[in-house]
């Protein structure tokens, strides 16, 4: 009985595994085009940025690096670019730090209101930006710091504790306890338990969500765009006006630029994500086999 | 706990011990979570001040302004122009999202049907959108769709129009930009869950003398389904409050929620109707999460962790 049930699903799937059927077909194809219009739009502007020609152009007559040169011999560019770096770096540690000490208390702890704390440390991620961003607009405009670095990166930390949050939180479910039990049973005390043992298991989910929260800074506009101001120009905020009052290839160029940095920055979080996940994964087969 | 066996007390005296144990543990327990209070009162603290206050505050002066009034809500609803505003904002949303997901879900598919160093690979091509910033995705649709942008350049290359087309600025150019921004959103937890579906079932299905067609409809699409949810909660929330893209690639008649909101506090300082405006787009997105999080749960909207 059991062989010939079994028989007619072998002879079914075997031949479909070796020659694509024309549904399969029809799906690589239409994958294949999803995926161009996916990728594409962000590649165009790469060669864009090389360009000869004094407009945008398609392809370019000619190649030329003036667009960069332009980018790094503006000092509004280039200082948009500076204020840009060091408020994100400011906003990493802060998020960083509030957000891992959460974290462990979200997992680890069972104190009441647990739940609603939580939600309350992730809703930025919900609430639309524009929201928050007229919200602390008005409060700054009544504490007198808009316009100031300061302005941007308590605003920016808030946005950023989120990713911070679901990523450390993600490393610490898979997180085995008793290792720091054992640690504080040879005489570690709780400062150094969480130096020497926690902090380097959970390093890669803490090390995602640092940079997430750069790129929350880095990328931000929104929020930049009412509490920039004159004296607190991002980069963002600058393309931005750039872009809506000319289009020149110097946008093209900073693009490409931001591209090259986001990009790899990105990556580097995914590969750490995926690090920990690996690691997550081995505890669980651990502890099961 | 930790008495020895050997030395086993008398009833009376264990049953004291007992409940001395019991509240030694409790103030222990106290402790502990008073220590895990403590870590996480820092950024409920910090939160509280940047974020929840100023969202607030700026609510209640949509009622407070000049004095207790419903007037600018009124005026949202009553006003033919903001009212159809909230209408575009509806409509464009919930096309981004239909279509977002009808691109999505087949990729989604190929992605979990095919080995885990292939689907890594493919992943990347998806991930590199997500990558960067919304304003670079959005400046290169504008490159792409202008009137001497690449697209109409190539069109009359190729010779199907003579005359360049109104591509930019336009209902289209809103739809076109912002699929492709959104669509991380939608392919990631699709992918996620097509990828925890167990594919015995199917071959079971298959067994059974089920035909492919009715293996997809019966048996993997509705076990999709949490994904499908997931990803159009996300990519609706995300497109009801979208600012950027409309803003530059939107035609005059195609102004969203956000973009009405920044014009008014930016350019007419109507600060109290901006916010009147803000808490009805509130309100649908916290409306919207609600429901989904009633069918879901929120851990498996944020990606799912194990409990």
């Amino acid at each position: 009985m059991t062989s010939t049930t079994a028989r007619p699903a072998k002879v079914q799937s075997t031949p479909r595994r070796q020659l694509p059927s024309l549904p399969r077909l029809a799906l690589y194809v239409f994958c294949t085009l999803v995926l161009i219009y996916l990728v594409f739009p962000v590649l165009v502007v790469i060669p864009l940025s090389f360009s000869s020609a004094q407009y945008l152009t398609f392809p370019p007559p000619g190649f030329s690096l003036q667009w960069y040169r332009n980018f790094f011999e503006r000092s509004d560019w280039i200082s948009a670019a500076i204020l840009s770096f060091w408020v994100a770096c400011v906003v990493m540690v802060l998020a960083t730090i509030l957000g891992t000490l959460a974290s462990l208390a979200l997992v680890r702890g069972r104190f009441p209101g647990r739940g609603l704390v939580n939600t309350f440390i992730v809703s930025p991620l919900i609430v639309p930006a524009i929201i928050v961003a007229i919200g602390i607009y008005f409060f700054y405009a009544r504490l007198g710091i808009v316009g100031q670095p300061i302005a941007l990166i308590t605003a920016h930390t808030a946005l950023a504790v989120p990713f911070v949050v679901v990523n450390v939180t993600a490393t610490l479910y898979g997180f085995d306890e008793r290792l720091e039990f054992a640690a504080m049973n040879l005489g570690a005390n709780r400062l150094q338990t969480f130096w020497h043992v926690t902090l380097p298991i959970i390093r890669p989910g803490v090390l995602a969500g640092a940079l997430f929260a750069f790129i929350t800074s880095w990328d931000e506009l929104i929020v930049a765009l009412f509490i920039s101001g004159t004296g607190a120009v991002t980069l963002p905020r600058k393309m931005w006006d750039s872009i809506r009052f000319q289009i020149d290839p110097t946008i093209a160029a900073v693009s490409t630029l931001l591209i090259i940095i986001t990009g790899s920055l990105f990556f580097s979080a995914e590969m750490l994500r995926r690090r920990s996940e690996r690691l997550r994964t081995a505890v669980v087969v651990e502890e099961e086999g | 706990m930790a008495q020895s066996p050997a030395t086993t007390p008398a009833p009376s005296d264990m049953r004291r011990s007992q409940a001395e144990n019991a509240r030694i543990l409790a103030r222990q327990r106290r402790a502990v979570q008073l220590r895990y209070i403590v870590l996480v009162l820092p950024i409920v603290l910090y939160l509280a001040f940047f974020y929840g206050y100023p969202v607030l505050a700026m609510l209640f002066r949509s009622i407070n302004e000049p004095t207790w009034t419903l007037d600018h809500f009124a005026e949202i609803f009553r006003t033919s122009v903001y009212a159809h505003v909230l209408w575009i904002t509806v409509q464009i949303s919930l096309v981004v999202t239909v279509v977002t997901l009808l691109l999505a879900y087949p990729l989604a598919y190929l992605l979990s049907s095919v080995s885990s160093s292939k689907a890594n690979l493919l992943m990347i091509l998806v991930l590199v959108p997500f990558w960067t910033s919304i304003l670079v995705r959005t400046y290169a649709w504008m490159v792409l769709l202008g009137r001497f942008g690449i697209i109409n350049n190539f069109l009359i290359w190729i010779g199907i129009i003579d005359e360049p087309l109104r591509l930019l600025n336009t209902r289209l150019a809103v739809y076109i930009a912002m699929v492709q921004i959104l669509m991380p959103f939608m392919v990631l937890p699709l992918y996620s869950v097509m990828r925890g579906i167990d594919r015995n079932l199917m071959r079971a299905a298959e067994g059974l003398g089920a035909r492919p067609d009715q293996v997809f409809r019966r048996i993997f699409f509705p076990l999709s389904l949490p994904g499908i949810a997931a990803g159009c909660l996300l990519v609706f929330i995300l497109s009801l409050g979208f600012f950027i893209t409309p803003a530059l690639v939107g035609g005059p008649k195609d102004v969203m929620i956000s973009v009405l909101i920044e014009q008014q506090v930016n350019t007419l300082f109507n600060w109290p109707f901006a916010s009147a405006l803000a808490a009805v787009l509130l309100a649908g997105a916290l409306l919207i999460f609600a429901v989904f999080n009633r069918i879901l749960g929120v851990e498996n909207i944020f990606g799912g962790t194990p409990s």
